[in-house]
Formats: C-alpha cells, structure tokens, sequence
C-alpha cells in the first residue's frame, strides 16, 4: 500500500518520522483485537445476573461477539459486569477483585442497582452506586435490563476500545500504573480508607 | 385429615380452640387484639408448651419465626407458627416481653431444629437473645455493626420519614441527591466517640471460632482441619453466597453458610411503602418466580382486607403461577446440571423453553422478570389479543414434547446417575426437623404440598399429583423437579380449557388502599417451598411489620448436617439441589 | 449394568445431533430467506422453532410486545401552531405512587397571583433508582406519563432526565401502543363530547 494512504488525514509526516504512520494503524489493529475478544469475569450479584445469563445462552448469544468465554478468575478476565445491587457487606470484596484484574479492564455496571443504588437505595446495606468505589466506564440503566439492552452496553465498551490508542494508554507509560484502590474496611459501618480524615474532621467538629 | 373450607386467616377451627386452652390451663390465653388470633403465651411456660405441643398434639413442623417491634407499647413479640406434616391449618404462638435493650427468651432449637436460622436473623435484626441457642451470631449483617436495624426507633442514614409518599417529591420536589443532604456524601452514619483510626475488629474470628467447636482428632495420627471459604465470587455458589468449610483432607468436618452478602433491607423498605408500593419489591424476591411472589403477597392483604378476586382473575392467577413455576425449574434443573460439570449445554436447552414461557409474561405483564402483575381484588391487566392461542400452543403441542427430550437427555445419563443417587442424603425425620419446604422435603418422601394441605385460590378444582420420591438424594431431587414440571402442565391444560370471561378485578384502581388493622399470614407454594408473607397493619397507609418467610433461607439449615462427611466435590451438587436463590435467602 | 455403559451418554449426544441437522435442513427449506426478515424472526419465536434459535442483535431485533415497559416518558399533544402543550397537571400522583420515590415535581403556580397552575415547572426521574414498575402509567389520570419501549439506552454517565429528555409526542405514543392509545382517545373523546352536551 501507498505510504499516502496508510497515513491519518491531518498529520504532517516529515521524511525521518514515517515510523509514526505505523502507530497509528496499528492502533487499529491493536484495538481490534482488544475489543472482539472481551472476556468478562462472571460476576453475577442479583436478579441482573440471570440477564446475563440469558445473554450468554442461545437466543441473544454473546459468543457471537467473542465474549462466551466467561472467567471466574480475575486473573483472565478483562470486563467486570456488575450485575446487582451491591451492598456493603460485598463491596470489600469487589474492590479486591478489581484490584486483582490486570490492565487493560474495564466495568460496565449493569442495570439501576450498581449504577445508582436502584430502587434499594435507602437501605442501610445498600451502597448508593459501585461508582462510589470503582470507575466505571459504561452505564446500563433498568431494572432488570433486557438481554438487548444489555448487548447494546457491551457494544458501547467494544466503541469505546476502539476508540482509545497506544500512544495515550496508561499500561505501557513508564512509572503510571493505577495504583489499588485501598478495599474498605467493616465497622460500626463501611469505613472507606480514603475517607478516614474527613471523617475524623467531622466528628471532631 | 378432613379440612372444610379453609378458614381465612390463623383462626384455628372450634374444636382445636377449645381443645388447646383445656390442655394447657392456665398456661396461655387467647390473643384478644382486633384483627388477630392465635394464643399468647409467657415466656417460661414457652418450651414446655412446645415440646408439648411436637410430642403429644402432632404440631412437628415449625414453619416460621418471626419478631416484632411494638414501640408504642413498649413490648416486643416472638411469632411462632407451626403446622402438621399430615396437613391443615396451623397454631400462632406467641411469646411477648418489655421492650428493653437486651431482650432474652428460651430458645427453641431443642425442639425444632429448623428454628435455628431464623432466631439468628431475630438475634441480628431485633436484638433478642434466645437462651440455649448453640451458636448465636449475626446472620444478614457483619460482626461489630451498630445497632439492630429492625426496631422502630433506628433510622438509616437516608431517613426522610417514617412513611411514604414523602413530602420532598411534590409539589415543591427540587431534585436533590439523596447523598448530598447526609454529612459525610454516603449512605453511612457512625456512632458516638467513633475512631476510625483505631479499627481493630475482625469479623471473621467468630465464625472460624464457631466452626470449630466441632473438631475431632480421634485418628492418633497429628492432621490437622484446614479452613476453606468457598465464595463469595465462586462460579457455582448460584449467587453471592458463601461457605466455610473445616476439611479433614478432603472429606468434610463441619460446615458453615455465610449469607447477608446480598441484604437489602427488603422489610425495612416495605414498613415504609404503602400496600401497593410493596408489589413491584416483592418480585425482587425470588427474582425467578416473581408471579409466585407476587401471589403470596396478594392473598396476605385480601386475608386482610377482606376481599375476594373475580373468577377469570383466579384462573389467570392459577395460570401465571404455574408457568412461573415451570420456568423456576428449568432454571433449577440447568444450573444443578451446570454444577455437576455438564458445561452450559442442559442450560441452554432448558433456558430455551424458559424464553418462550418469559416472551408470554412480556405480553402479558409488561417485563420478562418483573412482572408485577397481581393487585388485591384480581389481576393488574386481561390477557392482549393472540396470548391466548401462544399459550394453547406452547401448552398442548410444545412443552410435553420437549420436557420428554430433556428428560431422555439426561435422566439415563451414566455421570448424573452416579454423581446422584446415594449422595447428599436427607431422610424423612431430618428434612421436618429442620423444616425443609418444597422440593427438598419431597424427594425425602414426605408427602406435604401447600396445594393440598391448605388449599388456596381455586387449587381444590384441578386434578393434580403432588411428585414425591423416597430417597432424598441428589438424583431424586432432579426427578422431583420433572415431575412437577408434568403435574404443572397439567393444570394449565385444565385451567385453559375452564377459564371463563368477565372482569380481571374487584376494585377500581385505587392507589391508596384501606387496610383495617389486624395480622394475616399468606402462604403459598412457591417452586422452592413454602412463601409465606406475614403482615400487621394498623390502620395506616404503610404495614406495621412485614416478615417473609423464605424458603430457600430456611432449606439452609438443613445444609450443614447433609454435607458432613461428604467429599467437597459433592458439596457443589448439593447445593445446586437444594436450589436457592439470594434474593430470597438474603432478602 | 447390564447394558453396555454408556448407553445414556451416547442418546444425550443423539438429541444433540438431531438439533444439528435439523438446523441446516431448515436453512434450505428456506431458501436463505430465514434470517434479517421479520418472518424468520417470528419463526424462531414460535412454538415451532426448531434448529438454531439465535435471534442476531443488533442486525435482528425481536419486536417487544405492546405492554413492555422500560423508562416513563412524557406525553404532549402538538397545538395547530406547534405548540407543545405536556398533558400533565402535576398533581403528583405518580410521584406519591411511585415504589422508591424516584419523581420530583415542582408545580408552577401564577405569578401574578401565586395559585398554582396545572402545568410542571419541572419534572425530574433519576434512572438510577427507577425499576420500571410502570404504576405511574398506571395510575395516572391525564394520560400523560407512559411506559416506552426504547431500551437503547447504555451511556457513559450517570442519568437524571429532566422535562425536556422525558418529553415526547403524542404519535410516537401512538406508534409504540396503539390499541392502548386506540381506547385512551376514545375515552377522552366521549368524555369531551358529553362536556360540550352538558355545556350547551
């Protein structure tokens, strides 16, 4: 192929550069490979995991997307589907298994429940959104979300790796690893370590 | 066993009244509130009226064990509800004391082994002490939580008021996060003189404790028990769920469920909601039967108020409850079959025929799992044009068909058989000493089916065999489940081809519903067991209390004592035929 | 055993063979027209699906029925100089009913003499908390919030919808239900005439 033609519109490449050309569409073919092989850790908490469930089964198959091959292990998984409320008697096991899943991962927080506390929001066990602890890349809004619905958040995290590229990621910059998230401790009631000095402002004041 | 028209509510009929206050003169004294019924009793008369009851009068399965708060009057009441295996209806005892920080009644666990479970849940969520309990720890919430979340007078860290609808929606509703009006941005309140910095509890020391109170080194050898968890994220604990195992090599000492992963403060949520705001909330329940669900609740507030449905909506009921019925197993068959190694592909054929039974719910309910369908006085909608002739065909042409082929797939299959039969035995006395419901009471050869031991809506019209197997082990479980699957088709066809027209409901719709004071226990027979709702409205738009009784929480007891002495293996296919469902064990 | 051992597994691996078959022998009765056309969709819907079951999202889309509810939405009738005038009144109905309290409502009163209109001046859902429930369609007496069927809906950030994101018009309610729709009109059609007989 043309040198022309291999390069991204906009990009002024002078003779000693053209390695850049090769970046960019390796990018895509980087990207490519990323997003058609999402494996996601199965990691179904409530009524949204027999969704899920039903998304993987024959009639709204999820292979067809290559993500079939769903992992108990955290350590082979690249997509967290939270699926269900999560209350605070599990969130310290949640943020252990984030912290367990190398890079690249991403979380898709399923359904009313995990992105907002869902209508058991009021409860005293009931953490009001996983988002509170976790970064969350896509939102799912229902309660359940049909299998559909769901397909359709997973589409948007296959745009969203595709969208992103080498030269920004944080995996491959030296030094920039994300550090873990520190997993919260069970008191008289949840106790986020990060959280410790201003909760200690408050009840001085 | 004759039973005459079912006597609404717990009201015991006349000859057993008269019958129980000769028996034990002077020891209990008819419950005389508006709208109640049942016998109170004192708190040290309260074990010898039990083993009374179990041992001479045939009373051997203890159904449900309930709190409740009672803060006007400063009292709180322990609610019993027991019934025979042969079938009939039951007695309601109960047990009430001043309300004090630390309440202690003698505990039951002596006399009926079931209890054991839902006196924990009291201990958690009321504060009361059962003396003589054996291991008495909290159940649904963490070691070192504050408080009892239960009573009337511990507000949540999101507390508006103490009912809905609340005034901050209209008319002046200004949308506000509900994070933002608590001081620290979370759903969390910390009590007086709190530290954080000085947080030293360890939850776990009191379970690894308990477990091993049961170690025995009788070998002469020096082994030594190892402590393995089993879950939370485990891919065959169905659900967040998790087991604590003491392992002699691999063969099992002792074993311990941890649940409370999933609370969610379902009674908490539904003492504030209106009558009919509690309807969508308990389909979240046992979140694969939620048209079951839904029917527990409906018959609890029409004992209540007082009401019957029309004939279509009792069919329509009948139908619904059913179908859900058949969906929950094959959910249940395809997970067991998951359990036991068969990787996905029994699932996908069962998930398939369940997929055509949810497009109907679709049309009908409005959602494939939450279908929210039932109000008091009938049902929410009539049937669209077409869903009719889909249920005829699915029901008469398809299902018989393809239950045959699962069951030609599977029931011969040399792996199941001997993974099956002889494994995870319950005989017949353990499964009513700890009041195993549904199912699981079954394959052990006891004959007892809500159905038919206290009929129900129009269950006394239809023919139907209730499926018993005698051997109470992982096969027989399975083949239990086929069978009814069968028995539930039939009563389909009948109900299908006696549905008559005419109105779905009673009431005009009414979104504040009145509900004279009294008690009222509902119970129906839901695909794991025996659902009951039990309710005490006052007379206000939100119930005083409101207890369910869950049978998959209940079915746990029985959990530990099946495994003991079992490989670890087997555990995982127990459980999956135990069948439970988190949103139920955890509510 | 007195039969050969593995007799069981060997049927289960028949039944799953016959499937096999079944599904290329029905590709060819019919002719490459069974998939991406609504009529082999509804074939794989049927009591008569046999073979492969897959309904291929997004290229095939399974047409929800006409009761399916996922989030509210507001109705409004267009006027003749396009106008949107929202059916609701606020009177709050669906926010006292709704199960986890989802709804805020700010009524607009006058402001010259302060009484309050029946219009909105704001109307917020937090989708978040919404279990889609659908009892504010079901007890609203305006016919003004319904259940839509739109489940496309996953977004990178979290979602309270106000007035305007919940507003849509009275023919696309129309479109999505129309026997619900059908008798909703009707019934306001011959509540106006009586109206107008009894005014006369």
């Amino acid at each position: 192929m043309d040198s022309n033609e291999m390069n991204t519109p906009g990009y002024e490449i002078p003779p000693e550069m053209q390695g850049q050309v090769a970046i960019t569409s390796l990018d895509k073919i980087y990207n490519w490979g990323r997003s058609a092989s999402v494996w996601p850790m199965m990691f179904g908490l409530a009524c949204c995991a027999i969704e899920m469930i039903c998304a993987a089964a024959s009639r709204y198959d999820i292979a067809r997307f290559g993500m079939e091959v769903m992992r108990p292990s955290p350590r082979q998984s690249d997509l967290m589907i939270i699926s269900g409320t999560v209350t605070k008697k599990m969130i310290p096991v949640i943020v252990r298994l984030y912290n367990q899943m190398p890079e690249p991962k991403y979380v898709l927080a399923m359904g009313a429940c995990a992105s907002g506390g869902g209508p058991f929001k009021e409860g005293y066990n009931v953490v009001s959104g996983v988002d509170k602890f976790v970064p969350v890349d896509v939102y799912v809004p229902g309660c359940p979300p049909t299998p559909q619905a769901l397909l359709n958040g997973l589409m948007k995290i296959q745009e969203k790796i595709r969208g992103e590229s080498i030269k920004n990621s944080r995996w491959y910059q030296k030094g920039a690893d994300m550090a873990e998230i520190p997993v919260p401790m069970l008191g008289p009631d949840l106790i986020d370590p990060r959280k410790i000095t201003i909760i200690h402002n408050i009840k001085k004041a | 066993m004759t039973s005459p028209s079912p006597a609404p509510g717990l009201r015991s009929s006349q000859n057993e009244t008269t019958d129980l206050a000769t028996h034990f003169p002077g020891m209990i004294s008819p419950d005389i509130r508006t709208g109640y019924s049942g016998w109170m009793v004192d708190k040290n008369n309260l074990v010898v009226f039990a083993s009374e009851l179990h041992d001479q009068l045939g009373y051997d399965y203890l159904s449900s064990v309930t709190a409740v708060d009672y803060l006007p009057e400063e009292k709180m009441e322990v609610v019993y509800h027991v019934y025979k295996t042969t079938g009939g209806p039951g007695i309601t005892f109960k047990v009430q004391v001043p309300r004090a920080d630390e309440v202690e009644i003698p505990s039951l666990v002596q006399i009926y082994p079931g209890a054991e479970l839902q006196e924990r849940e009291a201990w958690d969520l009321f504060g009361i002490k059962f003396t003589d309990h054996p291991d008495l720890r909290r159940i649904l919430m963490w070691e070192g939580f504050a408080g009892h979340p239960m009573r009337k007078d511990w507000h949540e860290a999101y507390f508006e008021e103490e009912g809905k609808p609340l005034k901050s929606r209209w008319p002046e509703g200004h949308a506000v996060m509900a994070e933002s009006k608590n001081i620290y941005g979370d759903n969390i309140t910390y009590p007086e003189g709190f530290n954080p910095e000085s947080q030293t509890f360890d939850p776990e020391k009191a379970l690894y404790d308990a477990l091993k109170l049961y170690s025995k080194d009788d070998i002469g050898l020096g082994t030594d028990h190892i402590i393995v968890n089993m879950g939370p994220q485990h891919p065959s604990t169905h659900g967040v769920f998790r087991i604590a195992v003491m392992l002699d090599g691999e063969k099992i000492v002792n074993l311990k469920p941890v649940m409370g992963y999933l609370h969610r403060n379902h009674e908490k949520i539904g003492e504030r909601n209106t009558f009919i705001m509690n309807m969508p909330y308990t389909d979240r329940l046992d979140y694969l039967s939620s048209m079951s669900n839904n029917f527990g609740y409906a018959l609890a507030v029409e004992k209540l108020m007082n009401i019957k449905p029309t004939e279509r909506a009792e069919y329509l009921r009948v139908t619904m409850a059913e179908m859900t019925r058949i969906s929950s197993h094959l959910m249940a068959i395809g997970a067991l079959l998951n359990d036991l190694g068969a990787y996905f592909t029994p699932m996908l054929y069962a998930l398939e025929e369940r997929e055509l039974i949810l497009d109907i719910f679709e049309a009908v309910a409005g959602s494939r799992m939450m279908c929210n369908y039932f109000r008091f006085g009938g049902v929410a909608r009539d049937l669209p044009e077409g869903t009719f002739q889909k249920i005829k065909n699915l029901f008469f042409e398809r299902l018989p068909r393809k239950i045959d082929e699962i069951d030609r797939f599977l029931s011969e299959n040399e792996i199941i058989r001997s993974r099956g039969i002889g494994q995870g035995i319950l005989t017949a006395e353990d499964a009513i000493r700890y009041s195993a419901a549904g199912p699981l009471l079954r394959a052990s050869g006891i004959p007892y089916d809500v159905r038919r031991a206290e009929p129900y809506s129009i269950y006394d019209r239809f023919e139907f065999d209730v499926a018993v197997r005698q051997n109470g082990d992982i096969y027989d479980r399975l083949m239990v489940r086929f069978e009814e699957i069968r028995q539930s088709i039939r009563i389909v066809q009948q109900a299908i081809k006696q549905i008559p027209d005419g109105p779905v409901t009673t009431m005009k719709p009414m979104y504040q519903v009145r509900v004279p004071p009294g008690e009222s226990y509902g119970r129906v027979e839901g695909p794991k067991g025996e659902l009951g709702f039990y309710l005490i409205s006052n007379g206000k738009p939100n119930p005083w209390r409101y207890h369910v009784r869950a049978p998959s929480f209940i079915n746990l007891t029985a959990f530990g004592p099946m495994c003991v002495g079992q490989k670890v293996a087997d555990v995982v296919a127990v459980l999956g035929s135990i069948d439970i469902v988190l949103g139920e064990v955890d509510r | 055993m007195n039969d050969m051992y593995g007799k069981g597994i060997i049927k289960g691996l028949g039944v799953s063979l016959k499937r096999f078959f079944e599904t290329y022998l029905d590709d060819l009765t019919w002719l490459g027209k069974r998939y991406r056309t609504d009529e082999g969709i509804a074939h794989r819907a049927s009591k008569n699906a046999r073979g492969i079951f897959t309904v291929q999202y997004p290229e095939e889309k399974i047409p929800v029925p006409e009761e399916f509810r996922f989030l509210p939405f507001l109705v409004y009738d267009e006027s003749t100089n396009d106008e949107i005038i929202l059916r609701c009144t606020s009177c709050g109905i669906c926010a006292k009913v709704c199960p986890p309290q989802c709804i805020w409502i700010i009524r607009s009163s006058d402001p010259a003499t302060g009484r309050p209109i029946p219009d909105p001046a704001e109307f917020y859902i937090d989708t978040d908390i919404c279990m889609n429930c659908g009892l504010c369609a079901e007890f609203c007496p305006f016919d003004a919030i319904k259940m839509d069927h739109d489940y496309e809906l996953a977004s990178f950030r979290r979602n309270v919808y106000n007035k305007g994101r919940l507003s849509k018009p009275a023919k696309y309610y129309q479109g999505i239900r129309p026997i619900n729709a059908g008798h909703e009109d009707a019934a306001r059609a011959t509540k106006a005439a009586a109206r107008m007989g009894q005014s006369e």
